[in-house]
């Protein structure tokens, strides 16, 4: 029964988000105050009826109702109950509705907030939202219901993937989904002022919370599924340039942009076509993202079990908004009025640079992403295109922009001074300068330590560039400490934020170049009492214990691990065989000290009494993940910045929406 | 600085990112674009130990040899075999009768790899080995159903 009534619930939201589509978009068309504020009412009912359809699916893994298909097939009763929660989302079905979930969450939020929006722009907002969500609907309706039955009801369910049977993944997709879902928020906006041919910094103002929002929570996704990725696959990677991957990086590469050119629109009212077609396109890479994860198109460590008419579903969504949103900003865009001037050095132009250099990046990690398509249909062969092809575009295009990023924020508005900047970051360089030397000899010098020790120094530079702005807005020693601490607790939240994230990707810098240059990796096979030596320390094999768990049984390998001697930690790496379903998965152990991790993982028995053993050190590796979460501090940081709840700037052509002004 | 100049300096910088792009990608695309093979295209073609390749088939049924470390399997596509040597370790859900991608380099007729692709699910045959099975006219849709 409550199955059937989540369906019912989701049929039911499809024709309110029908209505909601149209109505405000046609008051606001004609000025009818009440067909706008239909579109608020629309998106709370929505939101209830999804929300309900959203607590039926939760409910039917709950209580594991195998009569429900998608339970079934991703469920087993022996499961613990975080993994049958988390299992709603864990297959495509499940993850469909979480994404519509949010995505009428974050149009009730629009509804709700937000009361210094203009009625004309909201109503049009909300509408665009509805659009997305009935494309959505349909899909989920006619693809892909979760809520389908199965006669005769299995005694039990297939079991979810063990795999995704971790803390790591289990919110992963949540995450992943805020954001993703996060950028429809822009979309709608960037369509709302298409229509209304206008953007001007109150726009900018009102889109920019809304995009970092989506930003904090894709940068965690994504941080969350690298981690999960390094320590559950047992390869000792993060990031592997997998499409899937590359499904969620792309649209963080246009939204790192969007959210810096947005601030170009709201400070100095330029840019604004530009932004527009920003937010477009990273709106379009999120929808992109869920056809290449949910079609199986192309080849991938991830690929869910697929079917072409979802595929081809998704498609044609993303032609009809692509492809829909692009045409509209071709004949909408020139009308826009071009705003202030600037020279190319100021810290617009440096914004700008971070833009085209983002913009690029995203341009050929889409290209090596979508190759083995293109090729596949040109008929040029298989092919596949791996991490070699995206590290060599990739990383050339990064390293101008970490360059200029560190001194772009100490630049002036419309027109800067490069020789005094330069003169304010000379510490920074010194320190940068020294740093590369050092790291360079303590590596042992060589050609081949030169890229390595530059990646060290392009961290340094940021962090001590993204440092000495800091100091230059307390003015630290040029006035008293305590006046300088004075200044720092009156800076805008947003200005903290920015520090924190530069900082942040300072240390993600430094951490990828350890990882990637200086990893060293041992596999040998091993037997009890046999000791090997990985970078300095010695990992002594004790041999294996076998046991059970509630779901899964394990052997488990024992290392004794020692410095110099000294004994250090204890490391007990296992695999594990799970029963539902039947599948075998490989849990390394990490011990993390401050300049890398231990990271061991223990395979097969080689028959006659000797274990295959892979033994890493991860240089930096922590590093990462603690700059990860430095960037989503900063963005969170950033949000509770005043200005965006309150204050924002009222626009100039008040006759026009007063006239739209409900009476309050 | 008129609007007609920094239009030019936007459309510059564009320009230049997208020439610097192109020529990145077209490097990059001549050393690291890795074709996929079926063990019966590797018997047509002459391809040498200097190019990296992939590899896709079946893991032949009993044709799994452990050495120490060392791992010998055969990957066939029904049509035709090819015997691969992998240093390293094996994804948890690489089994006989499955199948594999491996990627690496031939060398003598024998495929050294460098890498053997895991799938995060059973069920799933990558799409290239399905193709090149089909074209066998060796499979089920069966297997290639769910």
């Amino acid at each position: 029964m409550i199955p059937e009534l989540g369906h019912y619930a989701l049929v039911l939201a499809l024709f309110v988000a029908f209505a909601q589509a149209v109505v405000p978009l046609v008051g606001a068309a004609r000025g009818e105050v009440a067909w706008m504020e239909f579109g608020r009412a629309a998106a709370l009912v929505q939101m209830l009826l999804i929300g309900v359809a959203f607590g039926a699916l939760t409910w039917a893994y709950v209580v594991s109702d195998f009569s429900v298909a998608n339970v079934a097939q991703n469920s087993h009763s022996a499961k613990p109950m975080l993994y049958k929660v988390a299992g709603v989302w864990a297959n495509h079905e499940g993850s469909l509705l979480l994404w519509i979930t949010i995505l009428a969450a974050f149009g009730l939020a629009v509804a709700m907030g937000g009361r210094n929006l203009p009625p004309g722009l909201r109503a049009r907002v909300l509408s665009v939202q509805a659009g997305i969500t009935v494309g959505f609907l349909l899909f989920i309706l006619f693809t892909s219901n979760p809520f389908d039955r199965l006669s005769p009801a299995p005694l039990n369910g297939n079991g979810l993937n063990p795999l995704l049977q971790d803390p790591g993944l289990a919110f992963h997709p949540p995450f992943l989904y805020l954001g993703y879902v996060g950028f429809s928020m822009a979309f709608s906006f960037a369509i709302a002022a298409l229509i209304e041919g206008r953007v001007d910094p109150a726009w900018a103002r009102w889109v920019r919370p809304w995009t970092l929002a989506a930003w904090t929570f894709l940068t965690l996704g994504i941080a969350m599924g690298s981690w999960w990725a390094y320590y559950e696959l047992g390869w000792g990677g993060w990031w592997f340039w997998d499409p899937v991957e590359n499904a969620s990086f792309l649209p963080w590469l246009a939204g790192t942009a969007l959210l810096h050119s947005a601030v170009v629109v709201e400070k100095r009212d330029a840019l604004k076509s530009w932004t527009i077609l920003l937010a477009i396109i990273a709106f379009s890479l999120s929808l992109l993202g869920t056809f290449l994860v949910r079609s199986g198109v192309l080849t991938s460590v991830h690929a869910f079990a697929t079917d072409p008419a979802r595929g081809v579903f998704i498609l044609a969504l993303l032609v009809i908004v692509t492809g829909g949103s692009l045409t509209l900003y071709a004949v909408r865009a020139p009308a826009l009025k071009a705003g202030g001037l600037f020279a190319p050095i100021s810290r617009e132009g440096s914004l700008l640079l971070n833009n085209v250099l983002m913009a690029t990046a995203a341009g050929t990690v889409l290209l090596g992403t979508l190759y083995p398509l293109i090729a596949d249909a040109l008929d040029l062969g298989k092919v596949s295109v791996g991490p070699p092809f995206f590290n060599m575009v990739f990383v050339p295009l990064m390293v101008p922009m970490i360059v200029v990023m560190a001194a772009g924020p100490l630049l002036a508005w419309k027109r800067g001074d490069l020789p005094g900047t330069l003169m304010r970051l000379r510490v920074a360089l010194a320190i940068t300068i020294a740093a590369f030397v050092a790291t360079w000899a303590v590596m042992g010098g060589g050609v081949g330590q030169l890229a390595a020790a530059g990646g060290i120094a392009l961290a340094v530079w940021l962090f001590c560039g993204t440092l000495a702005e800091f100091a230059e807005r307390i003015r630290l020693f040029r006035v008293s400490p305590g006046e300088s601490l004075r200044r720092a607790a009156r800076l805008p939240r947003a200005a903290w934020g920015m520090t924190i994230t530069h900082a942040g990707l300072a240390v993600v810098v430094a951490g990828i170049t350890g990882s990637s240059a200086w990893q060293v990796e041992k596999i040998q096979v091993m037997r009890p009492g046999e000791t090997v030596e990985v970078s300095g320390y010695s990992y002594t094999f004790t041999g294996v214990v076998e046991g059970r768990e509630d779901n899964y049984a394990f052997t488990r390998g024992r290392f004794e691990v020692g410095r110099e001697g000294r004994p250090i930690t204890v490391m007990e790496p296992e695999k594990r065989q799970y029963a539902n379903p039947p599948r075998p998965t490989t849990e390394a152990a990490i011990h993390g000290t401050f300049l890398g991790d231990l990271y061991a993982a223990i395979g097969d028995a080689d028959g006659t009494g000797g274990w295959v053993t892979r033994i890493y050190f991860n240089p930096l590796v922590p590093w990462m993940w603690t700059g990860g979460l430095m960037l989503v501090f900063g963005g969170l940081v950033s949000l509770t910045d005043r200005r965006h709840r309150v204050g924002a700037p009222t626009r100039g052509r008040v006759a026009a929406d007063a006239a739209a002004q409900p009476a309050e | 600085m008129t609007r007609k100049q920094r239009r030019l300096n936007f459309v510059l910088l564009g320009m230049l990112a997208l020439g610097a792009a192109t020529a990145l990608v077209l490097t990059a695309f001549n050393d690291s674009l890795v074709y996929f093979y079926s063990p019966s295209d590797l018997k047509e073609r002459q391809i040498g130990p200097e190019r990296r390749l992939r590899l896709g088939g079946l893991v032949e049924e009993g044709s799994v040899k452990r050495d120490g470390q060392t791992i010998r399997f055969v990957v066939t596509d029904t049509a035709a075999t090819v015997a691969v040597v992998y240093n390293g370790q094996l994804p948890d859900l690489f089994r006989e009768g499955q199948g594999v991608v491996a990627e690496g380099r031939l060398d003598n007729g024998v495929f050294q790899a460098a890498e053997v692709l895991a799938k995060h699910d059973e069920n799933y045959m990558p799409k290239e080995v399905a193709d090149a099975l089909k074209k066998q006219g060796h499979w089920q849709e069966e297997k290639s159903a769910k």
